[in-house]
Order: structure tokens, then C-alpha cells, then sequence
């Protein structure tokens, strides 16, 4: 079983200050983590291989920076790491990523190709069923199981499309995006984490994706979505009223008229 | 000048009814095609077409119908075979679609196969002097809001439900319903083979939210949030440091690497407020706060708050409501 795992460097969100006079992140502020959510996808990739044998190949498209995370995918239990990384990449949208990741994707003939729900910087979730579609395999979004796992196919449930939980048989290959209920993602070994330092992440350009990835696919000139303007919203403050625990009861009544205040009787 | 012109909705249907965020982009689809001077349409997928006028007295001029009992079971691929030939053909120059879960993982895909531009999740969308979309959304916690533009047709949108509201419901306009045949019948690479109604309900619509923090010490004291949260008919949600301590399903987890919510009213127990937390929050109707610390963040965007112990002052509540106020 050929797993890829896609993977994105994001900044720590809990941590990064964000500079309003400039209106971008103060990348200084905060080292860059894997996204949180990918570590379900990461986890879930290395249970399976542990279960039916194969490969885990965790991939990430991004600065050169982002090795320090696959480094890290590495010590989790990823065998391999692939970097896609170009200066024609920077400022792709997510379709211009999509067609990035599906064309090195589309070289390496995996089973399955799993991520993270979303990255919590871009909060898009759109990635994921864009490789899929480009590559033309099936994806399921809300994957909370894999119940089994054959060459034929793979059988997951998915946790809420419509208000059902469904379950699905997707041929092979297919792309799932991962929930919290897939893993518990465990802690990096110390050996494989010593081992990660000195580890040799395969690195790919444009000229190493030439019949895949076209000077024009990524980047800006490949996305078809441009952002136009940036807006520095104020800060909305809500004037609360406050209340100290000697003025409880003064709370709880202003608690109940809130409860009691119905939509549209304001 | 593109060929491409006019606004589709694409309506979600579950069984007979109507998911509302399609209700809310007609409203917004109304006053862009009133802007732009063109049609507003409306592609339905469904099992049958019993509500489909509805989609007519909400604003849309014409309503497609594609029916089959393989749309019982939402599948992206199958429906993706459907949309993208029918848009191809239809040429709409704007299409929205509900950031539901199933709209969340359908129109990538439906984008991707165009090979055109998707905004998820805006908050405003306007025409711009151009007479193109101007697509808004918040993007880094908030931080800041990005106005994006899209080069190619159609240009793609997601807009969570809740974020626009519903125009008033108009039985006089006409129902005008056109049934289109099925492009595709089946989708052989993926399969539904069981679904069952979830009983657990989505947080994201949840009308009131009990929201615990670091400051719920123990498992057993979520109960107290939970039974606050039952009396006022609403669900327990969680910050991520108590998902992360496991005490918590992440499904519950609020927040921006959470879901993100905004219910009528939102009562944060034992949360300071992480920048991250009130991103995914601070949207809500009436915000109210108990936390210990006086200079918890939480304080600076809530309505009502109380600095004291939450432990005193939840199970007063709780029995203020039991006596029925």
C-alpha cells in the first residue's frame, strides 16, 4: 500500500502576532508547525502501513523552509519526504497548488492519498477534493474510519454528509481528508527524530515537474483567483458589562433577560 | 466580454426539503443579478422536485431540476458528472454554493473540473466596477479581510450558512420549474453502500452554545455545562485546550482550527479567549462570560460578563432556569 500524505507548514496560530500595519504575519513571531490537523492524516497513513505493509511518503509544497516539517513527518513515521518547492510556485491559490501536488502526485502511482481536514491558516479545505478531481480519483471529506482495506478498494465512513453518516467503497486510488476520530497521533520517537536531522529531503522545481507542471500552471500566473485588496478590519470590542463576584445577583439577572430575549423581539 | 453571464444557485436538498443557506444565496443571488441586469437560476439536485417552487418564491427566476433516486445519497463524483456539462452549457457567469459539509467538498471539485477559481466561506460578495465578483473573506484568524476577484467562468463562491439571511418568502412570484435529465447515472469509482441519520447534531447549528474552557477542571463537571446548555434547548462546546486534553470530541471544538460558529447566544465558562478561540466566536448573537481572571481577552468581546467562580455561579443558574426563570 503506497500512501501519500500532503502535509503543509502553517504558522503556529495560538502564537503568531499578526503586524495590522502591514497586514501580514510577523513570521519572526512564531516558528512554522505542521498544520495541526494533518497529524490525524499523518498518523492515520503510518497506522495503515503498519497494518497492510507499504510506504508513507509525506509531501508538502512550500519554501524551503517547510523541510523542517517534513523532517518532523519524518520522525512521526513518514519513510520519505518529498518537497515541492519553487520561486514560480509562491502566491499559487488552491487551484494552482492543486495542479502542483496532482502533477508530482501523478508520477509516484500511490493507493491512496490522505490529508488533514484543512490548514488552520487558510482554513479552505479545498485542496484536497482538487487533487483528487484532477487526478480523477474518487475523494471522501469527513473521514472518521477506515473500515477495511483491500487492493479493490477501501471502505471508509464518512461523519456527516447531510446529516448522515455514510459509508463508502471508493476504488483505489482515492483521496480521503481525515478527522480527529481517525488517530491518535503519538509522539515523534527520539531515534527517528535524531535520525530526521540528518535526513535527505527529496526536493522538486518546475524543471524537475516539466511535463506535469507547466511554467503557466502555478504561481500567480496559474491561479485563476487574484486577491485584489487587503482590508485591516478594526477590532470590534464589545462594551460587555462586567459584573464582580460581590454583584452576582446583578448578573444573573442580566443573565436571565438575555436568556429570555427572543430573535426578533430585541 | 465573456459569454459567460448570470447567477446560479446550487440549492442542497436533503430528502423533501430545502437546506436554508440555499434560501440565503438566492436573497444574495437576487441582488447580484439585479446589480449585473441578468437571470438568476437555481440547479437542484433531488430525489424529487416537491419543494422545488420554493426555490422560485425565494428569487430564483428559473429552477432546474435533475431527479433520481441516486441523489438519495449525496456522492461528490456522481454529482460533479451532473453540474460541471450542465454549467458548461448554461454558462453562468457567477455560481454559489452553501459551505455546508457537503458543499465544503463538492465545489472544489466542481471547480477543479472547470478548471476555474473557488473563494471558500465569504462574508460579502458585491459587483465590482469591473463587473466582476468581489468575493471577501477573513482569512488569518481574522486578521484581515481579502478581497478577491476571479479571472476565469465561472466564478466560484461558498458562503456558510447563517452568514446572509433569507429574503422574505414570495408565493406570488411564479414557480417555474424545468426538469433536465441526468448526464450521469452513476459514478463507478465510489460507492454508497450504508448511511444513517447522524443523531448527533452539527455544532455549527447550534441556536445556543455552553462553551467550556481550561477552566472546567474535570470530565465530571462538564455536566454542569451540559445540563445548562439542555435547559436553554442549546449543545456544550469546547476551546481547544480540553479537546486537546482529551475531555472533549473535536467535532465540539470552537474555534478557528475548530468549527466556527455563531449561535443567538454563546456562554464561554472557564475560557480566557485565545486569539484563535474568538475567531471562531465572536460572531455570536449575545456573548456571555465567567471566568476567574479579570484580564481574560474573553471579557473584551462579550455582552455580560462575571469575574468570579464558575463553580458558584453556574449551578445558581442552572437553578434559576429549573424554576423557569
Amino acid at each position: 500500500m503506497n500512501i501519500i500524505v500532503l502535509i503543509k507548514e502553517v504558522p503556529d496560530m495560538e502564537r503568531v502576532r499578526f503586524d495590522r500595519a502591514r497586514g501580514v504575519i510577523d513570521r519572526i513571531s512564531s516558528e512554522g508547525e505542521i498544520n495541526p490537523l494533518d497529524l490525524w492524516a499523518l498518523q492515520s497513513a503510518v497506522d495503515i502501513k503498519n497494518r497492510h505493509g507499504g510506504c508513507v511518503t509525506a509531501m508538502s509544497m512550500g519554501p524551503e523552509r517547510s523541510i523542517a516539517s517534513l523532517r518532523d513527518a519524518f520522525a512521526r513515521g513518514a519513510d520519505n519526504c518529498i518537497l515541492l518547492s519553487d520561486r514560480r510556485f509562491a502566491g499559487s491559490d488552491t487551484y494552482a497548488t492543486s495542479r502542483v501536488l496532482a502533477g508530482a502526485i501523478s508520477r509516484m502511482n500511490p493507493d491512496l492519498i490522505i490529508c488533514g481536514e484543512k490548514t488552520v491558516d487558510g482554513d479552505t479545505a479545498q485542496v484536497g477534493a482538487e487533487v483528487a478531481e484532477l487526478l480523477d480519483i474518487p475523494h471522501s471529506y469527513y473521514v472518521e474510519s477506515i473500515d477495511s482495506m483491500e487492493d479493490s478498494g477501501v471502505v471508509v465512513t464518512v461523519s456527516d454528509i447531510c446529516g448522515s453518516k455514510q459509508q463508502r467503497r471508493m476504488k483505489l486510488p482515492a483521496l480521503i481528508a481525515v478527522n480527529r476520530s481517525i488517530a491518535y497521533p503519538l509522539l515523534p520517537a527520539l531515534e527517528r527524530k535524531l535520525e530526521s536531522i540528518s535526513l535527505n529531503v527529496q526536493k522538486m522545481g518546475i524543471s524537475e515537474l516539466s511535463g506535469v507542471v507547466g511554467e503557466n500552471d502555478a504561481g500567480l500566473n496559474g491561479s485563476p483567483t487574484k486577491v485584489s485588496k487587503i482590508v485591516i478590519p478594526d477590532i470590534v470590542k464589545r462594551k460587555g458589562k462586567i459584573f464582580q463576584n460581590d454583584g452576582s445577583d446583578n448578573f444573573i439577572n442580566a443573565f436571565k433577560t438575555a436568556v429570555q430575549r427572543r430573535p426578533g423581539h430585541e | 466580454m465573456s459569454n459567460w453571464d448570470g447567477v446560479m444557485i446550487l440549492a442542497e436538498t436533503r430528502g423533501d426539503s430545502i437546506h436554508p443557506v440555499s434560501y440565503e444565496l438566492l436573497g444574495k443571488g437576487r441582488e447580484l443579478a439585479d446589480q449585473l441586469g441578468c437571470r438568476l437560476d437555481c440547479l437542484m439536485l433531488c430525489e424529487n422536485t416537491h419543494a422545488s417552487a420554493e426555490l422560485n418564491y425565494y428569487g430564483a427566476d428559473t429552477v432546474y431540476a435533475m431527479c433520481s433516486e441516486s441523489f438519495k445519497h449525496p456522492e461528490e463524483g456522481l454529482y460533479k458528472s451532473n453540474i460541471v456539462p450542465f454549467i458548461q452549457e448554461r454558462k453562468p457567469g457567477i455560481v454559489l454554493v452553501g459551505a455546508t459539509n457537503f458543499g465544503r467538498s463538492l465545489a472544489p471539485r466542481v471547480a477543479a473540473a472547470l478548471h476555474t477559481g473557488l473563494t471558500a466561506d465569504c462574508t460579502a460578495l458585491s459587483v465590482g466596477a469591473d463587473g466582476r465578483l468581489v468575493q471577501i473573506r477573513p482569512a488569518f484568524s481574522d486578521n484581515i479581510l481579502a478581497h478577491i476577484t476571479t479571472n476565469s467562468y465561472p466564478q466560484m463562491a461558498t458562503v456558510r450558512h447563517g452568514e446572509f439571511s433569507a429574503p422574505p418568502r414570495d408565493p406570488s412570484r411564479k414557480a417555474n420549474v424545468i426538469e433536465v435529465p441526468l448526464i450521469a447515472l452513476q459514478y463507478a469509482q465510489s460507492a454508497i453502500i450504508g448511511s444513517t441519520v447522524r443523531q448527533a447534531r452539527d455544532i455549527a447549528e447550534a441556536d445556543v452554545i455552553v462553551a467550556c474552557g481550561r477552566g472546567v477542571k474535570s470530565p465530571e463537571d462538564i455536566a454542569i455545562a451540559q445540563r445548562l446548555a439542555e435547559l436553554l434547548g442549546g449543545q456544550v462546546g469546547f476551546s481547544r485546550a480540553l479537546v486537546d486534553a482529551g475531555m472533549a470530541d473535536a467535532s465540539c471544538q470552537v474555534g478557528y482550527s475548530g468549527v466556527r460558529v455563531r449561535p443567538r447566544l454563546y456562554i464561554a465558562c472557564g475560557i480566557s479567549g485565545a486569539p484563535q478561540h474568538l475567531a471562531g466566536m465572536k460572531e455570536s448573537g449575545t456573548i456571555i462570560a465567567v471566568n476567574h481572571d479579570a484580564s481574560a481577552p474573553i471579557f473584551g468581546v462579550c455582552d455580560i460578563g462575571y469575574t468570579g467562580d464558575l463553580y458558584d455561579i453556574l449551578p445558581r443558574l442552572i437553578k434559576e432556569l429549573e424554576a423557569g426563570l
